[in-house]
């Protein structure tokens, strides 16, 4: 029982997981992205799209991550050398997302395909109790495992991951010792998409492997608070995405074995469970105990620099 | 020669309004594009669309119908805007206020026309301020996202919603459909001319003058204006910007919660699933698009209505997902964000000089 719960706390997390590390890319570089919620459904689509016509879920990935990157552009393009308004252009990428998949979609309502895999490790998938949570998963998941490693380190321990943060920090001295700040943001909010792209390829390839219209249903703007909740660090996001993997396995498991509760009601329980977290995180950054990146949402323009 | 970017001395006047005419435009071409790669001529779905939403009394009735939730929940919307205040919750407050127009239709006993008119129409604009003013108090008091607290609420709204009509509420003759039973007549408003045009759209328009009114010739609009655009120096000159953060989100979700009202007092006559379809995300490209003035949003939501009604049409015809309407808003927000950028910028050729 608990090794189920487990097991489903971790497959409902890793879509939010991936959503939250790529923007926590997009917000280290200083650029906020409303748009999480259109580049999963992007992502899902192409995901799915490019799984059906190719037969190969790897080429299935990289489309949606290629897809994701090309309309995170859109999103780069504007924010970073025009200066435009962050949130606004946010929502319209989501609103984009949401309408062109429904369009391009429509092809691809009813098919189905051979959905990822579980690979089990040998020796540690029959581990008690987190076993199959953790070493029985698909390949997915032990990516977004070596992600959340692999981004910490960028972000800590190299160069250019040092020089991000700067970027997002204080654009001003970035571009002081000679760094693009127009490259770095651009690129960080592209390849952040393309992150938030492959979460939502885990929707339609894995959880559940067809494609269905606004399949994200939410879980983009769920991602974008658990940045905060994450004080941009990516293993905060693994236990943020996994807190509301946890509330969304034990609403299923309610269901399943039927309250007296309406469905309608249990179904609300992420959102109001993401308000409660987003609530509680926002008070902790206010006592000082995490700080967003503080060059976060403000264009740069070497002309303003003081 | 070269091309360089050049800041503007003063922001440029003719920029700030041909900049959302043109985005219009390039969206539409754009979007043509877009229709084209899915297997539908463009041309002849523009052309759809102007018939059937301005080619007819019939149409052009229905563009008004469509046109009113928008006006409301885009000044809604926009008043928010004017405080840098995001509202992206009018659609969760457009269904709030419709439960507690239906609450009091269904459920007070009230029988007089008039005495329900404006019992249903306080409790919309109560409930859809209060359901806004969650996310007042958070920013207020905690300074919490507003932006994520409201898209969220538009969930938990839309579920609720859902709960009644799927549970309490559901009309025990309605064939197990999710909607509640009908609004007795005195629940409803007068519609005219034989069309489905009703008073709301004349609410919608009184709406717009008095928040024109509120924003121009009030001490409270001058003070969300200063908030707005210098909040240091509001807190300096002792504008209390917690409580204004708070009051304004309640006027804001108030004003999507009447659009809830006018939706089930003036077309549907009851509470159903999916009662608005999408009217108040589509108010957010409206009120940015009006650039946050009342007249603004009232121009602005008839093209929209345009839109909505000839893609109710091209869906029926061609099975084109309504949501495609989306997916050219969204492009119009993007070429738009992007003209912006002349209005603080151009482009200067300047002439290479010749040495020798």
């Amino acid at each position: 029982m608990v090794e189920i719960l487990l097991d489903a706390t971790v497959r409902a997390g890793t879509p939010i997981l991936f959503a939250t590390l790529g923007a926590i890319l997009n917000e280290r570089a200083g650029i906020i992205n409303l748009g999480i919620e259109g580049l999963m459904l992007i992502g899902a689509l192409a995901g799915f799209a490019g799984t059906f016509y190719s037969g190969s879920l790897l080429i299935g990935v990289l489309c949606a991550f290629i897809a994701a990157f090309v309309a995170g552009s859109i999103h780069a393009l504007i924010t970073v050398p025009l200066r435009g308004n962050q949130i606004v252009s946010g929502l319209a990428l989501t609103m984009f997302g949401i309408g062109v998949t429904a369009l391009f979609g429509r092809g691809m309502v009813g098919e189905t395909i051979v959905g990822l895999e579980r690979i089990a490790l040998p020796g540690l998938s029959q581990l008690p109790i987190v076993g199959r949570a953790l070493f029985q998963q698909d390949l997915l998941i032990y990516i977004s495992f070596i992600l959340v490693f692999l981004i910490w380190f960028f972000l800590y321990r190299t160069r250019i991951g040092l020089g991000l943060r700067t970027v997002g920090e204080n654009p001003a001295a970035a571009d002081t010792c000679g760094i693009s700040v127009s490259l770095y943001r651009f690129l960080a909010v592209t390849t952040g998409a393309g992150l938030v792209g492959i979460g939502g390829a885990y929707l339609s390839l894995a959880m559940t492997p067809m494609w269905i219209e606004n399949m994200s249903a939410g879980r983009g703007w769920i991602a974008v608070a658990l940045v905060i909740f994450s004080g941009w660090s990516s293993h905060r996001a693994m236990l943020g995405a996994y807190l509301f993997g946890g509330i969304t396995a034990m609403q299923l498991r309610f269901q399943a074995i039927g309250t007296d509760i309406s469905t309608h009601i249990l179904q609300m329980l992420p959102y109001i469970f993401t308000i409660l977290v987003l609530v509680v995180s926002t008070i902790r950054l206010q006592k000082g105990s995490s700080q967003q990146p503080q060059g976060l949402g403000q264009p740069y323009d070497r002309e303003d620099r003081k | 020669m070269k091309l360089v970017i050049e800041r503007r001395d003063t922001s440029s006047t003719l920029m700030r309004f041909a900049a959302p005419v043109a985005s219009i435009f390039v969206a539409l071409a754009f979007a043509g594009f877009l229709l084209l790669a899915a297997g539908i001529n463009p041309l002849e779905a523009y052309r759809e669309i102007l018939i059937e939403a301005v080619g007819s009394t019939y149409g052009l009735s229905e563009t008004l119908v469509k046109a009113t939730p928008l006006i409301l929940a885009g000044l809604g919307v926009s008043i928010a805007f004017r405080m840098q205040i995001w509202n992206i919750g009018a659609e969760g407050q457009i269904y709030i206020g419709a439960m507690g127009a239906t609450w009091v239709a269904l459920f007070s006993g009230l029988e007089n026309h008039w005495m329900l008119m404006i019992t249903m129409f306080s409790a919309a604009f109560i409930c859809g301020g209060l359901w806004a003013g969650v996310a007042g108090f958070l920013r207020a008091r905690w300074s919490v996202n507003e932006v994520i607290v409201t898209l969220l609420m538009n969930y938990i709204a839309i579920l609720l919603v859902d709960y009644l009509v799927y549970g309490p509420w559901r009309d025990p003759q309605g064939f197990n459909f999710p909607l509640t039973a009908q609004f007795a007549d005195a629940a409803r408003f007068a519609s005219f001319f034989d069309t489905r045009l009703h008073s709301g759209f004349f609410l919608a328009l009184v709406f717009a003058l008095l928040l024109y009114l509120f924003m121009e010739r009030t001490v409270w609009g001058y003070q969300i204006k200063v908030i707005g655009s210098n909040p240091q120096a509001a807190r300096y000159a002792g504008m209390r910007t917690g409580q204004a953060v708070f009051w304004v989100l309640f006027l804001s979700g108030a004003i999507a919660g009447v659009a809830g009202f006018s939706e089930v007092a003036g077309l549907q006559y009851r509470l159903q699933h999916g009662l608005s379809p999408g009217y108040g995300y589509t108010a957010i490209i409206i009120a940015w698009l009006a650039r946050r003035s009342a007249i603004g949003v009232v121009i602005v939501s008839l093209l929209m209505g345009i839109l909505l009604v000839g893609g109710d049409s091209l869906q029926m015809l061609w099975q084109l997902p309504i949501a495609f309407v989306y997916a050219f808003q969204g492009l119009i927000l993007f070429f738009l964000l992007g003209s912006d950028f002349f209005i603080q910028y151009r482009l200067k050729l300047i002439r290479g000089i010749r040495h020798g």
